[in-house]
């Protein structure tokens, strides 16, 4: 009883706060269902799921004309419209209402990759590529950075406390002052390259550029969060046992020696765990987008709970939104698995 | 290997205090730059990031951007608002979660395992997947008001706080601390007939120093820099936090030097709290690590 009792406000909690939803936006991912709405909810089935992960290819030939030539037109050669095929065509009812997501040439022929729905899938790639860079570069950079401040030297702890410093600010005021730093005309960045490079250096739009925005925020994503993972990569450092060192030091084992048989046997745990918080955060990439470039420029750096938001609250489309979520959710789940099952104790 | 003069040693230990002050300089050139911009007018703020001036608190230095922000938005209502929510949601989250963690931990009820591990499977479902449906459910929740009962809980400082009462890492962090205390503690003060309330509050409670401390640090963060969330459920400016209420300063024209005024101010404070405990900070996250 009184076990219940003490467990049971948190328990109710989370099952109203986290559990329920968690279960709704299964429920709601194959509804219509919208935050204020006059009409009643009605199941859809999987229609949300298609109209967001709908692709599909089309591959077409250029057009001749009578005798057989191409037609040029600034000396490349011309297609038929998209349009033609993707709007109400009873030959091609798969491709209805998609639009071009990829396209490359292919000998004559010009092959198409279309989406039903292209935001989302720029959303998708993007999140993936986020975490596919941020987990291994963040992860090694915070093992540097501990490696850096297990020194034993005087004032140590001071230079610890800094490389922490950006884990405690906001993302928000994070995001906000690095939008000086990537500046096109007078940013900080701009500035200091310039100067490196005594004035060689041609000012650079970071922010508003397909090509650097993306590199950009992880960057900055970088900056903000590196801080906590050195010091879950220094906890784990310092329970390997000194001996361990001072049997490499007697061996004559070089620096780099000892890192490979001493210190990175001895981390395994923690690097399993880093990579786990690094990939569930990344994951969860939201703030950055909001205040830096609402996924701009051109969706360069649009991201999965970006959307979701967008619909969800923006559009209020609930049951859009929910979607995403699951995806995400699906996403989120199978990675842990994967890396746990990668990462699993091998006996 | 090569013997080591003085020399040598002297110059790697210089390379290294090099090394360490030139990352030391990255962690710190943003912080810097908004301190000493937002002494500075926008007009001036805008032409020194150009040079080495962005760093420097030269030229028009006043304090004119702290006044002129709160003429420009309501900031001390945001400054409570967020106090208001993170502090009354740090304590009331640590009585809900270390009674939790205490059941978990020494009590024998039925379904504790099943619920135990519900609990930790919940760890890897971030805010962020389920915000969306979240704001359905909270937007169809009762509460009953001065005027009976009322539907709907945005705009409200309780759709900030009672969502974030409880979490999984925080019972998880109290179930671990606990596990590892003596359990004749709890035995002796059974056989004085104490109940498991009075246990709780008079005996684990006071020896629970460290952990009480790690999970208030890592609350008081999460909550404090909240963006999405009160983003979603705060459309008016009398519950925003300080996160939400820097949109004020991008309405209409934005005047730079107010806007670095205003991130200071919400940013200064929780950088004096972390350095004042820095070393508190470090092992609490470092807590968080060191058992996984």
């Amino acid at each position: 009883m009184a076990g219940w009792l003490m467990a049971g406000p948190s328990l109710a909690i989370l099952a109203i706060f986290l559990i329920l939803p968690f279960f709704l936006a299964f429920g709601l991912s194959f509804t219509n269902q919208r935050l204020i709405s006059p009409n009643p909810t009605e199941y859809v089935g999987m229609r949300n799921f298609e109209s967001l992960l709908g692709v599909g290819t089309l591959t077409l030939e250029p057009l001749r004309g009578e005798n057989g030539d191409l037609i040029l037109e600034d000396g490349a050669p011309t297609y038929p419209r998209l349009r033609g095929y993707t709007r109400n065509n009873p030959d091609y009812p798969h491709l209805n209402g998609m639009r071009e997501w990829i396209s490359w040439t292919w000998g004559e022929n010009r092959v198409y990759v279309l989406a039903s729905d292209v935001v989302f899938m720029r959303a998708l790639v993007n999140t993936f590529m986020f975490v596919l860079i941020v987990a291994p570069l963040q992860g090694a950079l915070a093992l540097g950075l501990a490696l850096l401040v297990n020194q034993k030297l005087k004032g140590i702890n001071a230079f610890r406390a800094i490389f922490f410093m950006p884990v405690v600010v906001s993302m928000v005021v994070v995001a906000l002052l690095w939008r000086f730093i990537y500046d096109g005309q007078n940013g900080l960045l701009n500035t200091l390259l310039a100067f490196l490079t005594f004035g060689g250096f041609k000012p650079v739009d970071w922010l508003g550029n397909t090509s650097t925005a993306f590199g950009a925020m992880i960057a900055m994503s970088i900056w903000q969060a590196v801080g906590f993972h050195m010091v879950i990569w220094l906890s784990g450092l310092q329970t390997i046992p000194e001996h361990l060192y001072e049997a490499a030091r007697i061996e004559g084992a070089s620096r780099w020696q000892t890192f490979v048989h001493v210190t990175w046997p001895g981390l395994r745990n923690t690097a399993v765990l880093v990579l786990i918080v690094i990939t569930m955060q990344a994951f969860a990439l939201f703030t950055q987008v909001d205040v830096m470039t609402n996924g701009g420029p051109i969706d360069s750096t649009q991201s999965l709970v970006y959307q979701a938001v967008q619909r969800g609250y923006g559009q209020q489309d609930i049951a859009g939104g929910s979607a995403i979520s699951v995806l995400l959710f699906l996403i989120v789940l199978s990675i842990s698995l994967i890396q746990r099952y990668l990462t699993r104790e091998r006996t | 290997m090569p013997s080591r003069t003085p020399e040598t040693r002297a110059t790697s230990l210089f390379m290294r205090y090099a090394i360490l002050v030139l990352v030391a300089l990255i962690f710190v050139f943003p912080l810097v730059f908004m301190l000493v911009s937002s002494l500075k007018p926008s007009m001036q703020l805008l032409s020194d990031t150009s040079s080495i001036r962005a760093f420097l608190p030269v030229g028009d230095i006043s304090l004119d951007n702290y006044t002129a922000s709160f003429a420009r938005a309501p900031v001390a209502l945001f400054i409570f608002n967020s106090i208001f929510v993170t502090s009354v949601t740090v304590v009331l989250n640590l009585v809900i979660c270390s009674m939790a963690g205490f059941s978990f931990a020494f009590l024998d009820w039925k379904g504790k395992d099943v619920m135990l591990s519900i609990v930790i499977a919940t760890l890897i479902v971030p805010l962020e997947t389920i915000a969306i449906p979240l704001l359905l459910v909270v937007n169809n929740l009762p509460w009953i008001g001065a005027d009976g009962i009322e539907w709907g809980w945005l705009n409200s400082y309780r759709v900030q706080i009672v969502p974030f009462l409880s979490d999984a890492l925080t019972v998880f962090l109290f179930v671990q601390y606990f596990r590892d205390l003596p359990r004749d503690l709890i035995e002796a003060a059974r056989i004085d007939g104490a109940s498991w309330f009075q246990i709780y509050a008079k005996v684990i409670m006071p020896i629970s120093g460290p952990v009480i401390a790690t999970a208030a640090i890592l609350r008081f963060l999460a909550m404090y820099n909240q963006y999405l969330w009160p983003l979603m459920v705060t459309q008016s400016e009398q519950y925003r936090p300080v996160m939400v209420g820097l949109q004020y300063f991008f309405q209409l024209n934005t005047d730079w030097g107010q806007v670095m005024a205003y991130l200071s101010m919400i940013t200064v404070p929780v950088l004096a709290f972390y350095l004042a405990l820095q070393r508190a900070f470090i092992t609490s996250i470092a807590s968080t690590g060191i058992k996984g």
